[in-house]
């Protein structure tokens, strides 16, 4: 049995974990791998690979446009499955999570999909549109089976037996969105709302860490997630970030400083 | 029980379900907890009957349409749901869900609209009961439809384009169902068909089973047999086809027949004949057939009828096809414009470009003189017009 990454991760380092995200095949085609060392090289803790798709229902502008470039250059699932096979021999131990919506998984095939995943030494799957009962009832052990473990999201809204429910179903992290609304908006506007929720999740001691996402944009919002969870995780505004830069890898690299690098002193 | 009811998780045989993000789950969860109850409840059956035939102007009529059945060599009547208030089936819908939103206590109201029908109906019942409302409907349906945003923007109803993808009834959906997330809790959807994730399909159809109710009571007066021959009705997220099939499901001497758009034809590329084109895939919360390429990308469809430009299909019409219980006909552009002049000149009756679909589909039935045919005929053709003078060289 293949170490559980996360554990390894959380036992190492219970706080501050930083969870970034990007989208497969952007900006450029082949840049994916390339990013992903760029990124734990400079200091992110958990990395999460979005698989793009033509109509993806929870995320906001900045998403929606990386994804539609990322198929315009001509990602697709299986490219990106293959392109990771290898991946381990640069990051070792950084645990690795696809993120994706459930058609392009299902038109390869869920098992090739594990097969092709575990393969490459991922460790968790977010499937956001597929509902954790479709999930116990149809794949839970296809995905033990894989050595995968899924990513379930709560919400402010997610009953506290829900949220108990999702905490069972899974050995990896619980994704707590931060607030209404889609991924790069502005959730963390309502501070003290935030807040309450988070307090209010962390009191329910779980099995599982959480970590905070939607609208976590800099290090004011990364370290106000950060204050009732185990970390938080950064898309948008990394991907924001990447757009247009000449050099995308200094462009990340200097992305992961603004966050979680010294403070910057006043001049 | 029938064999065209959705089991306890929204399943139609292998289509359906609820493929929702969990941001949705609360909403979805307490619609589905409670949709039944509230459809079962006295109060809301007799003011949504009253709302019907005072409001909509229910029951509509059943018209013996002698000239088209001498055309076609059958008896056609014409179910006329073109004759609803605002023009089409899709209040029927409306009315339902305005009701069921009241008693789920929300304050405001979003719509994906197409060719704006849906739009307009959501629109005139929150006009009614005071709600505000937001519709979302796609940049080039803004422009093809333009009567249809005038009158919405009449009614009170803020009207937001949808500028991504092929921005059609897609992404309209797309937006509205961003917007459900990002207002989890005052906000009710009242989704425009029989797609979306359980309990929509099977919300709506029964919304809209009125249609075939008043079919078979109809006929029998008028015809002297509840059952006819055929029954037919355009698709394209397919609710005035569930609602004209419904109360028929399970009578099997009744030929259901729903029609497809081909758009330039189903081989061209620019078509919207999911059931030719499409493969199981999920859409909009729903496992059905889908238009997508190898990768599971969502392709986008064409039709010249901005209601029929989807490249999925409701749940209960997946399952109609796959177990045949349906012939499935697609009818392109071209013909259907025919279908709409051939209608206006010889019934003195402008359908929608949608309906002008279902009459064109009449020429590739094997009909007897014998049969006795019901057309839905869903919608007026106000909002085409500019369409027709244009691609019927009228103007």
């Amino acid at each position: 049995m293949a170490p559980n990454r996360f554990k390894t991760l959380f036992a190492r380092k219970p706080q501050g974990l930083l969870n970034l995200y990007i989208t497969a095949g952007y900006p450029a085609l082949h840049d994916t791998v390339p990013l992903l060392q760029t990124l734990a090289a400079a200091g992110a803790d958990i990395l999460e690979i979005g698989v793009p798709f033509s109509d993806p229902l929870a995320d906001g502008p900045v998403i929606q446009q990386t994804s539609s470039v990322a198929l315009r250059n001509g990602m697709t699932l299986k490219l990106l499955l293959q392109e990771l096979q290898g991946v381990r021999e640069h990051l070792p131990d950084t645990p690795l999570l696809l993120m994706g919506y459930l058609n392009p998984v299902l038109q390869l095939g869920m098992e090739e999909f594990c097969r092709l995943a575990s393969a490459a030494g991922i460790d968790g799957v977010i499937l956001p549109d597929l509902p954790a009962e479709e999930y116990a009832a149809e794949y839970q052990e296809l995905f033990r089976q894989h050595n995968l473990r899924p990513v379930f999201l709560i919400t402010p809204q997610t009953s506290e037996a829900r949220i108990r429910r999702l905490d069972e179903l899974t050995d990896s992290f619980l994704y707590l969105v931060s607030g209404p609304g889609l991924t790069g908006g502005n959730q963390t506007a309502d501070h003290g709302a935030q807040q309450a929720y988070l307090q209010r999740v962390e009191a329910l001691n779980l099995r599982n860490p959480r970590l905070v996402g939607f609208g976590i944009a800099d290090k004011a919002s990364f370290d106000a997630a950060c204050r009732h969870a185990h970390g938080a995780i950064i898309g948008s505004a990394l991907l924001r970030a990447l757009d247009g830069a000449a050099d995308p890898h200094q462009a990340a690299r200097e992305f992961v400083q603004r966050i979680i690098g010294p403070p910057i002193p006043a001049r | 029980m029938s064999h065209y009811q959705p089991d306890a998780r929204g399943y139609y045989g292998p289509f359906g379900g609820a493929f929702i993000p969990e941001m949705l789950y609360p909403n979805v969860e307490e619609l589905r907890a409670q949709y039944l109850d509230i459809l079962a409840d006295e109060s809301f059956r007799q003011e949504y009957q009253q709302l019907l035939r005072d409001y909509v102007g229910r029951p509509t009529p059943l018209f013996k349409a002698e000239r088209l059945s001498k055309h076609f060599g059958a008896t056609i009547y014409l179910k006329r749901e073109d004759l609803c208030h605002t023009g089409a089936h899709k209040i029927n819908n409306t009315v339902g869900q305005i009701l069921l939103a009241e008693r789920l206590g929300k304050k405001r109201i979003i719509a994906e609209t197409g060719a704006g029908q849906h739009g307009v109906a959501t629109a005139t019942v929150c006009a009614l009961r005071g709600l505000e409302c937001i519709v979302y409907m796609g940049a080039v349906d803004m422009e093809r439809q333009k009567p249809n945003v005038a009158r919405m923007r009449m009614l009170g109803a803020e009207v937001r384009p949808a500028v991504s993808g092929s921005q059609t009834l897609k992404d309209a959906t797309n937006e509205a169902i961003r917007d459900w997330i990002s207002n989890p809790t005052d906000t009710h959807y009242i989704i425009g068909s029989v797609v979306g994730p359980h309990p929509y399909p099977d919300l709506v159809a029964r919304l809209q089973a009125v249609i075939s109710e008043e079919m078979r009571r109809q006929l029998l007066e008028q015809a002297g047999r509840e059952l006819p021959d055929y029954v037919v009705a355009c698709v394209g997220g397919g609710s005035n086809a569930a609602g004209a099939f419904y109360h028929f499901l399970d009578e099997p001497a009744v030929e259901l027949v729903a029609v497809e758009a081909a758009g330039h034809g189903v081989d061209s590329g620019k078509s919207a004949a999911t059931t030719v084109l499409g493969r199981p895939g999920i859409i909009h919360g729903s496992r059905t057939l889908l238009m997508q390429d190898e990768h599971g990308q969502i392709t986008e469809p064409h039709s010249i009828s901005a209601g029929l430009d989807y490249p999925g299909i409701g749940p209960l019409h997946a399952f109609l096809a796959d177990s045949r219980r349906a012939r499935f006909l697609s009818i392109t552009d071209a013909d259907a414009l025919q279908a709409a002049q051939l209608c206006s000149r010889l019934e003195g009756i402008i359908p929608a470009l949608e309906s002008a679909h279902a009459i064109a589909a009449l020429t590739a039935l094997p009909l007897q003189a014998d049969d006795v045919v019901v057309l839905n005929l869903s919608g007026r053709g106000d909002k085409d017009l500019e369409t027709y003078l244009r691609e019927l060289h009228l103007a």
